[in-house]
């Protein structure tokens, strides 16, 4: 092989240079956020654990079982039964998007476009609403 | 190979450089596009397809009409082409490119493009046209590539580039077809319902890609070393001529099924684009354009006279490119949306953001033809 | 840059959920769950339809608008004020446009005196044949098996290929962000996004709770009858059967589903 040397230092570089955002966000560990839920109730759609890893994957489910299948009710694990909607079933529990869902993202340096379309809940009026009880 | 385009004289990279600077323009509008959503262009509800649609309309046919140097050269045998059929891929390979940047900005998801490989859907002609044109890009690099490659070490191409070959003549029939099925299948918009649709199709793209390279191996002639060969144009006017005159033969025929039979919804479009209808007159001027560039096209292309001498030929050429050019890049994509399904009339005028990015898509097609054609036409001086 | 990391995003979501979600969720399934159900208070059609009744619309007040009015609440639907950005789900036009071709000075006449000029309800026709089904790309449109002609707006990538294709104008681009144009959002109702199309959906978010569409609750006068043309005892089999009733542009093949009573 010509430039057998040449071409292996070039690889490297080349990974080096396409891995570079793993290691700069490695380089920097910071503390996680803290989340606050916006509710007192104890128990989501399904385990703590669960939701953290997978919100995403079920909510894309979610999605396509009631745009595409017109299927509304989710039965979760414990046969519990909700109303399948990101706007009017998960953000009346979370219902401070922005110190939930954004604080985790921004983090995390994602950016679900769900919000776009769906209507985040009102944090101010829901907040000025507790207080008159 | 790439590097024998990174040498050139001033004049080369004054245009490439020229080129760079449209392409950096157009850049600049389309992401105030992406920023603002496809509303910055004159599209509107009723009129929802334009500029954008029909240049991919009319440069769908440019590339298919390479199939014109590849067929006589490889299936006849037509040594005559042997010097610029590698033009006739390259040209195909810069009009396919410019053909899938014109469907990425028309799209108002661009971000959701992958979409149609995720969900393949075999009834939408849409899918059938990206599976197309994207084969017909890959067959032309590929082919045109590894032909000169053989030729630059001046030895044989290899054996089994010949099927590759041989498909893509039926596969530049089919990109064009296919994107005629794209408006002769819709059922309610009278103007562009018509079984002619794709064989005009055909018949305008053989004439308008052929009539471009004559101009470019006319120039090509007088600025540089390269010599196509006067022969070689002369048989590419004459295919040039004959597409023409089978063009506006289709045309006509268009024209005798809607006003014989005076069926409104098929004839109020006609009549928006030649003489107006209800006052509306948006596409006149440029449809009597068009008309007037083609007779003189006919006029200077049947005449051999005129078409055996360089300067009425370039002119006859011209004026067929810029007869179809408006013909199916203009009018025949918008007028199919005037007057509208439910009869009413709103007209189309491009923006200047729209037409800036028309502009840098142009220019970024005719970068990557000048990088191909430099890279050929070194490739072929230096081994004569 | 941030919409590659995007559409990246989406492609990786996307491909999770091709390969990868059925697993997960069997991960937390065990034995008993979860499942996907429809509400049971759903109402559950064959062959959704819909008949307008002209007569009954003739003795609204004049320039009633209460369906159209209704629909735009109920879905977010941004108002541009301009044709052309314009988003229309349902809306009212003159019988030349709503039925061209069918127009003759005599009928013209029936609608200026008998009619007194009443402008005729458009709307998507959620056709049995739908063209607009046919040429997406990505079946971001669909048909239901209720006869929904439905849209899937996570999808679409607006080519506007349906645009071409609908014969009968009943769809929309939203050619920039909607949102700063909602007059008052409806908190229960998703808003649009910009570059995707949208159109009537027969409300099947309502149909899915056991409620009539938006515009038929709202029509005082029950001009709009809705129904299930599958069921031969509904209201607007009923209507077809003991009145003569005309539909869009039927010579198109597209079977259109609202049938109009002149
Ligand atoms: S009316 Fe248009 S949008 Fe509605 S189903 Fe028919 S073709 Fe599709
Ligand atoms: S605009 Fe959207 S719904 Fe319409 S054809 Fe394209 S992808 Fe399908």
């Amino acid at each position: 092989m010509y430039n057998a040397g040449k071409i292996i230092i070039g690889i490297v570089i080349f990974l080096a240079l396409i891995t570079a955002p793993f290691w700069y966000n490695l380089a920097k560990p910071s503390a996680p956020p803290k989340l606050e839920l916006g509710t007192q109730e104890k128990q989501c759609v399904e385990s703590k654990a669960f939701m953290q890893a997978n919100h995403m994957v079920l909510l894309d489910q979610w999605r396509d079982e009631v745009v595409r299948d017109g299927k509304r009710i989710y039965v979760n694990s414990a046969g519990k039964q909700f109303n399948m909607s990101l706007q009017n079933t998960c953000t009346k529990c979370h219902s401070t998007k922005t110190k939930f869902c954004d604080r985790c993202h921004t983090y995390l340096n994602v950016a679900p476009n769900c919000w776009d379309c769906h209507i985040a809940p009102k944090e101010q009026e829901k907040l000025a609403g507790r207080s008159d009880k | 190979m790439l590097e024998k385009a990174l040498r050139g004289n001033k004049s080369y990279f004054a245009w490439i450089g020229f080129l760079l600077i449209l392409v950096g323009m157009g850049f600049g509008f389309y992401l105030r596009q992406l920023g603002f959503g496809l509303g910055v262009t004159g599209m509107s509800r009723d009129v929802s397809w334009g500029l954008y649609i029909g240049q991919f309309t009319f440069l769908v046919g440019v590339a298919a009409s390479a199939v014109m140097l590849v067929l006589p050269y490889y299936l006849h045998n037509y040594k005559v082409f042997g010097k610029i059929t590698i033009l006739g891929e390259f040209l195909a390979v810069a009009a396919v490119t410019m053909c899938l940047s014109f469907i990425v900005v028309d799209l108002g998801r661009p971000d959701r493009a992958f979409n149609v490989l995720l969900y393949p859907t075999p009834n939408s002609v849409l899918f059938w046209d990206m599976v197309v044109l994207n084969g017909y890009l890959f067959l032309n690099i590929f082919v045109g590539w590894t032909v000169l490659e053989a030729e630059a070490k001046s030895v044989p191409p290899p054996k089994w580039i010949k099927p590759f070959i041989y498909l893509s003549i039926p596969w530049a029939v089919s990109i064009h077809t296919v994107t005629a099925f794209l408006y002769a299948g819709l059922p309610g918009r009278g103007f562009w319902l018509s079984a002619i649709m794709a064989p005009r199709f055909l018949g305008s793209a053989f004439a308008a890609g052929p009539a471009l390279l004559i101009l470019i191996c006319l120039f090509l002639r007088k600025y540089t070393k390269f010599d196509a060969g006067w022969e070689a144009i002369q048989s590419l006017a004459k295919i040039v001529t004959y597409a023409m005159i089978l063009s506006v033969f289709f045309v006509l025929c268009e024209l005798f099924t809607v006003f014989y039979s005076q069926i409104p919804e098929h004839m109020y479009h006609f009549l928006y684009l030649f003489v107006g209808l209800h006052g509306h007159t948006g596409m006149m001027p440029w449809m009597w354009a068009s008309t007037i560039l083609a007779a003189i096209a006919l006029i200077v292309l049947i005449n051999p006279k005129t078409r055996n001498s360089p300067g009425t030929l370039a002119i006859g050429c011209a004026a067929v490119f810029f007869s179809l050019w408006i013909e199916k890049g203009i009018t025949l994509v918008i007028t199919g949306y005037i007057p509208s399904p439910l009869e009413t009339i709103t007209e189309y005028h491009p923006t200047l953001t729209e037409i800036g990015i028309v502009v840098g898509v142009w220019a970024l097609g005719f970068l990557i033809m000048s990088v191909l054609y430099k890279v050929a036409l070194t490739v072929k001086t230096e081994s004569a | 840059m941030d919409d590659t990391r995007r559409s990246f995003l989406k492609i990786a979501g996307l491909s999770m959920l091709g390969f990868g979600a059925k697993p997960v969720v069997d991960a937390v399934a065990g034995a008993g769950g979860p499942k996907f159900e429809k509400d049971p208070k759903a109402f559950n059609g064959k062959r959704w339809a819909m008949v307008v009744d002209q007569q009954k619309c003739l003795k609204a007040k004049d320039g009633c608008k209460d369906c159209v009015l209704a629909c735009n609440s109920a879905h977010n639907i941004p108002s541009f004020n301009n044709p052309k950005d314009e988003i229309k789900w349902i809306w009212q036009t003159s019988f030349e446009h709503a039925f061209p071709g069918q127009e003759n000075p005599y009928i013209n006449d029936y609608i200026k005196t008998s009619l007194k000029g009443l402008p005729f309800l458009v709307l998507c026709n959620h056709c049995d044949n739908p063209p607009c089904v046919r040429v997406c790309p990505v079946q971001a449109t669909f048909r239901r098996p209720d006869g929904i002609v439905a849209m899937d707006y996570h999808r679409c990538i607006g080519c506007r290929f349906c645009m071409a294709a609908c014969p009968y104008g009943a769809r929309n681009l939203n050619w920039s962000d909607p949102r700063p144009f909602i007059k008052k959002e409806n908190p229960e109702y998703p808003t649009r996004t910009r570059g995707v199309v949208e159109k009537c959906n027969f409300c099947s978010e309502l149909l899915a709770v056991g409620k009539l569409p938006a515009c038929v609750e709202a029509c005082k006068e029950k001009a709009l009858v809705f129904g299930d043309l599958e069921d031969p005892n509904s209201e607007v089999r009923e209507l077809l059967r003991t009145r003569p009733t005309i539909q869009r542009k039927p010579q198109l093949g597209t079977r259109p589903q609202i049938y109009y009573i002149l």
